[in-house]
């Protein structure tokens, strides 16, 4: 009798220890020190970017070196969790291969992820680490050039890579006549832009820079658009959904936006350089 | 009266005959019907159950068999499927005549005629030799950015023009092998009456390989139905795109299964129809030499 007793008593106690031990464990400073985070491989920091990796977003295609803006943000979101440069390991996926609902082999990718609902649906992003607008690029003997407004733009023909918000725009706001010629991607949309079979391509401003300098210094940024604040492009970092470490990046890409390393990192990579015309609605 | 009753056995037998053929299947009789009617309903309980108690299951349901992303993205898929058959439709008869005429200049005998057969065998060689979304990016945007006056730098042109060559380019190795499997006593006799090489290759020669190779080229249709959704790289928004759009924005891929269905609801009863028209060429000739 009580032995059985004692028994039943251990046995509640060590119920309520359980208990109180998965409280400790949800939100709050501690539960993201370095020990507790749940990673892909223990004790590294597993991060995916694009292959290959680009300008302004990755310098050289390499990562490890930090230059880059994506890089840049990568090393500052890893030390905020405590992880060494040494901790941390680089990996390489597709850009939809991501976002396929299911196990990720990485803790977090960023390769320019604009956070949406749909795919928050399949996926968890953090909180914005860039937010951007969208940029009209042609070259000068376009009939894009003189516009102003956005029904200016309705009767030509525009061209965006599939799967981006600049694609969204088009669609969405835009709305022009003839349905927006859809690329792969932007080095295929500026093979069409060469070959005159769209007037004019439009990608978020960072890209917009990177193609107006390096790639296609023949065209020009026409405008930007004036995007509201729910249209705007916010690029997240990409976890699989449901991942642990949600609310620890975002913890730290908070107090890295407070302590002001976001914005220095944007205005050293992502140049805001030179005065462009808004396109208004 | 026995006569007629025998005769509709016949016909019966016949009828079922060509059902069972219409699914493969020979002459098995009624186990055998039975037999596959067993494997076939073991076969699908076992799919069924081993799908439907798997743990993603729903996660796969979610994603890809979506009723109201299928009722969403449909309009948009249909509408560039429809393009998809306009290609196909101009496309193939396109790729009919100019490879028939290529397969008819290979043809020609002679030394006069030299420079002409070694052109089309360098431009067979070569066409076929590159992989077909090579030469779709080249001519699709490689020729346009030339901007050649004169020349359209229309992306839709230059895609098709580009899949248009390289099907042209097969499919008069197509004819070739026709035109090889006629006698060449045919030829003979045509050219012994007065006819001239031309003369014999069309009146003669050709009509005989078309007969001889109308699967091939069926089957050829099948394909070139599928590969013009390739010119979606040049940024048409062909079926395949569409569904690809819509799968980009929302994560969902029952986009693709709209389109899926709409290329099968094409290309299945074009390879039925393959199928029929060869079985019955086969038993048409069989009763001829009979």
């Amino acid at each position: 009798m009580t032995k059985k007793l004692t028994a039943l008593i251990v046995l509640a106690l060590a119920v309520a220890a359980c208990g109180s031990a998965t409280d400790d464990t949800t939100p709050g400073g501690d539960s993201c020190a370095k020990e507790d985070l749940t990673l892909v491989t223990e004790g590294t920091l597993t991060i995916a970017t694009g292959e290959p990796a680009f300008p302004p977003y990755v310098v050289d295609d390499d990562p490890t070196n930090k230059q880059g803006f994506e890089a840049a943000v990568a090393y500052a979101v890893a030390g905020e969790l405590g992880f060494t440069d040494d901790e941390v390991a680089w990996i390489r996926t597709g850009f939809d291969d991501a976002i396929v609902a299911g196990p990720k082999d990485f803790d977090f990718n960023l390769q320019q992820y604009s956070i949406t609902d749909d795919r928050d649906e399949v996926v968890d992003f953090s909180v914005p680490y860039y937010t951007t607008n969208q940029a009209l690029i042609a070259y000068s003997d376009s009939p894009v050039v003189s516009a102003s407004t956005l029904g200016d733009l309705k009767g030509l023909n525009l061209g965006a890579q599939i799967g981006t918000t600049s694609l969204a725009y088009i669609e969405d706001v835009i709305q022009p006549d003839t349905a927006a010629a859809v690329f792969d991607t932007n080095v295929d949309a500026k093979s069409a832009l060469d070959a005159k079979q769209v007037d004019g391509i439009i990608t978020d401003l960072p890209t917009a820079y990177y193609i107006t300098a390096v790639e296609i210094p023949e065209a020009s940024i026409v405008g930007v658009f004036e995007v509201s604040e729910d249209q705007a492009d916010n690029f997240g970092l990409l976890m699989r959904e449901g991942s642990p470490l949600k609310a620890c990046v975002d913890e730290a890409l908070k107090s890295l936006r407070a302590a002001g390393t976001l914005d220095a990192l944007a205005d050293e990579w992502m140049s805001q350089a030179g005065a462009i015309k808004t396109i208004t609605p | 009266m026995t006569g007629s009753q025998d005769n509709k056995t016949r016909q019966s037998r016949v009828a079922q005959q060509r059902a069972r053929l219409f699914f493969g299947m020979r002459e098995e009789g009624a186990r055998g019907a039975l037999i596959a009617f067993v494997a076939t309903a073991v076969f699908v309980i076992v799919i069924v159950a081993l799908i439907g108690t798997s743990s993603t299951w729903p996660a796969i349901q979610q994603q890809f068999l979506n009723p109201e992303d299928f009722a969403s993205s449909w309009p948009k898929v249909v509408s560039g499927f429809w393009l998809n058959i306009r290609m196909f439709l101009i496309a193939e008869v396109l790729i009919l005549v100019i490879s028939l005429v290529l397969a008819m200049v290979r043809a020609l005998r002679g030394p006069a005629f030299f420079p002409l057969r070694a052109t089309v065998i360098g431009f067979i060689d070569v066409v076929r030799g590159v992989p077909i979304i090579l030469l779709i990016l080249l001519l699709g945007f490689g020729v346009p950015a030339l901007q050649i006056r004169g020349l359209t730098n229309s992306a839709l042109f230059w895609g098709l023009t580009a899949i248009i060559l390289s099907y042209s380019a097969y499919t008069a190795e197509v004819y070739r092998s026709g035109i090889d499997s006629v006698h060449e006593s045919q030829r003979m006799a045509a050219r012994s009456v007065g006819l001239t090489q031309i003369q014999a290759l069309r009146h003669v020669i050709v009509p005989q390989a078309i007969r001889n190779v109308i699967p091939a080229l069926l089957n050829g249709a099948i394909s070139l139905q599928k590969d013009v959704a390739l010119v979606f790289v040049l940024g048409i928004r062909e079926a395949l795109r569409e569904a690809q759009i819509y799968t980009s924005l929302t994560f969902n891929y029952t986009s693709y299964i709209a389109a899926t269905v709409l290329f099968l609801a094409v290309s299945i009863p074009l390879a039925r129809f393959t199928d029929w028209y060869t079985d019955r060429d086969r038993r048409r000739r069989q009763g001829a030499t009979a």
